[in-house]
């Protein structure tokens, strides 16, 4: 049985269709991207697993772990074991980096999961999540909250964005040890050199996945661009 | 039990210190209703206070080149259901003095309680005051809180405030505050305040920024649920070469509450610059749900949300 099963999901925003019968399987453990240009919906797509407000499908099915999880709310899919790092984490005035980290485990030592991402400790547990934190730094910040909530599933929407080319060592280290930890992970990217760490990959086109299998082919296939003029029943699989 | 350890327990379980009243290197002043409980002076400090019919009088000078290492105390309440307090302090720092007020005003059984607090402030030339204004209302929402200052700052003066009423009921609280601002002064005004049944909140703070280079931040954090009802004015006028104003205002507003803000900035010199920033509404979603992606309930969102912003 995969950990996340995606059957046949429809989802409509007023009179335009986002999505029209995407499916898609990712097993415990699998570590599988996502592709697609720019406003193919991506985001779109981790926002409908993670239950976010208003994105609901219009028809099909959601299972984790066997269980439908079309009507849950956010935070019992949470509890369930799915999280999304989102790809402009909010800034939260009031609210330090450890408390950030420790939100749902108090007993956690948050020093561990700073240093996964390359922060010292010393200089950012105390520091707040607001303004005062560059969009990298609390990139950094989201990535780290992320492992310490050790979940099942963790959506990573564009970890690489905002994060300079130096740190892309920093994200792949943060997905090593997600699957290290048991988790599977959806990732959202445009860098190859993550993609490339991917057990799988698949590409969304058109409202569907219209290719899905070994990374490299998928990422080959979507830089051949043959999705600007898709034609769906064709190229099914790589 | 007497008067002031009443009041010093009630203190001490409001999260206070109650050392403070036995250590001889920290000045306090304390007072219930028209009664003067306890004071201590330190070097350089001087308190002179005395009973009115409904509340004390109070002249305090931190004098010249004194700066005062521990913050000085000042523990105000009425401990009875009912009663009047009214307080009138004029305050001086004089140059180069630096000292931290800290005032606990504290309430806890008020059914019919009405404090009024009408302060003079003066902030001598490159004197700093920071004035920290602690509240504790109790359960009940039957007080009513007036305070009001008029604060003038000298040169390269600064003074930092902050008011803080996020634990119990308000009841119905009117701040008015005016500070002038002198050439190279920093003016911080902060207020931090939670509103819950039908409290009634009303803040209105003015800095007037007359002296060249001056700089002022009049910034405000009020969250109300239930039916309570909040408004805020902040006002800041930048009237000479080099000033810098800003006003930035929050408010959070749950269930049936009911919150306003008017931010109004009035520029007078061309190189005067002043800017405002205000939000209204309930918690924000794409906050709520980054809560709630890490396991947290609505309602647990919230919370750390609201907390967050009162912090």
């Amino acid at each position: 049985m995969p950990l996340l099963e995606i059957k046949d999901i429809t989802y409509r925003v007023k009179e335009k269709e986002i999505f029209s019968g995407l499916s898609l399987a990712i097993e415990s453990e699998e570590v599988h991207a996502i592709l697609g240009k720019n406003g193919i919906g991506k985001s779109t797509f981790a926002y409908l697993i993670m239950g976010c407000e208003s994105y609901i499908p219009t028809s099909g099915v959601m299972l984790f772990e066997g269980k439908i999880i079309n009507d849950l709310k956010i935070h019992e899919r949470a509890q369930l074991g799915i999280t999304l790092a989102w790809q402009e984490p909010m800034r939260l005035e009031g609210i330090s980096v450890r408390d950030y980290l420790t939100l749902k485990k108090k007993e956690i030592d948050p020093s561990i999961y700073l240093e996964m991402v390359g922060l010292s400790p010393e200089l950012y547990l105390t520091r707040m999540m607001d303004k005062s934190l560059s969009g990298g730094e609390r990139k950094r910040i989201e990535l780290a909250s992320i492992v310490a909530l050790e979940p099942k599933l963790a959506i990573l929407d564009e970890p690489d964005s905002g994060i300079d080319m130096l740190s892309i060592q920093d994200i792949i280290n943060v997905i090593n040890v997600l699957k290290k930890n048991g988790a599977a992970v959806l990732l959202i990217t445009h860098r190859e050199e993550i993609g490339k760490i991917a057990d799988k990959a698949s590409q969304i086109c058109n409202g569907k996945i219209i290719c899905s299998g070994d990374p490299e082919k998928v990422a080959q296939y979507y830089k051949s661009r043959k999705c600007e003029v898709c034609i769906a029943g064709v190229c099914a699989y790589v | 039990m007497s008067e002031l350890e009443e009041l010093m327990k009630v203190f001490g379980e409001a999260g206070g210190d109650n050392s403070i009243l036995v250590r001889e290197d920290i000045a306090h002043f304390a007072a219930s209703g028209n009664k003067i409980l306890s004071t201590r002076a330190t070097q350089g400090l001087e308190i002179q206070a005395e009973e009115t019919a409904t509340g004390i009088a109070a002249r305090v000078r931190v004098l010249e080149g004194t700066i005062i290492k521990n913050p000085v105390h000042l523990c105000f309440g009425i401990l009875h259901k009912k009663g009047l307090q009214e307080i009138r302090m004029d305050i001086k720092f004089e140059t180069g003095a630096s000292a931290h007020f800290i005032a606990h005003c504290i309430f806890p059984k008020a059914e019919k309680v009405k404090h009024i607090m009408d302060a003079v402030v003066e902030i001598g030339e490159n004197a700093q005051m920071t004035y920290s204004e602690v509240h504790y209302h109790g359960p009940y929402g039957g007080i009513e809180v007036l305070p009001k200052a008029v604060v003038k700052v000298g040169k390269s003066g600064r003074y930092l405030a902050d008011f803080s009423l996020i634990t119990g009921r308000v009841g119905k609280l009117a701040i008015d505050y005016t500070v002038k601002a002198g050439e190279n002064a920093v003016i911080e005004l902060i207020a931090r305040v939670f509103g819950h049944g039908d409290d009634m909140i009303s803040i209105k703070e003015k800095v007037t920024l007359d002296g060249e280079n001056s700089k002022g931040l009049i910034k405000t954090r009020v969250a109300i649920e239930d039916r309570a009802q909040a408004e805020v004015t902040g006002i800041t006028e930048g009237n000479a070469m080099g000033a810098r104003g800003h006003v930035d205002c929050m408010e959070i507003v749950k269930d049936s509450a009911v919150a306003k803000a008017i931010p109004i900035v009035n520029v007078t010199h061309p190189l005067a610059k002043v800017t405002h920033e205000a939000a209204i509404g309930s918690v924000d979603k794409r906050q709520l749900e980054t809560l709630m992606a890490h396991g947290l309930t609505p309602e647990e969102a919230v919370d750390v949300i609201v907390k967050g912003i009162l912090k």
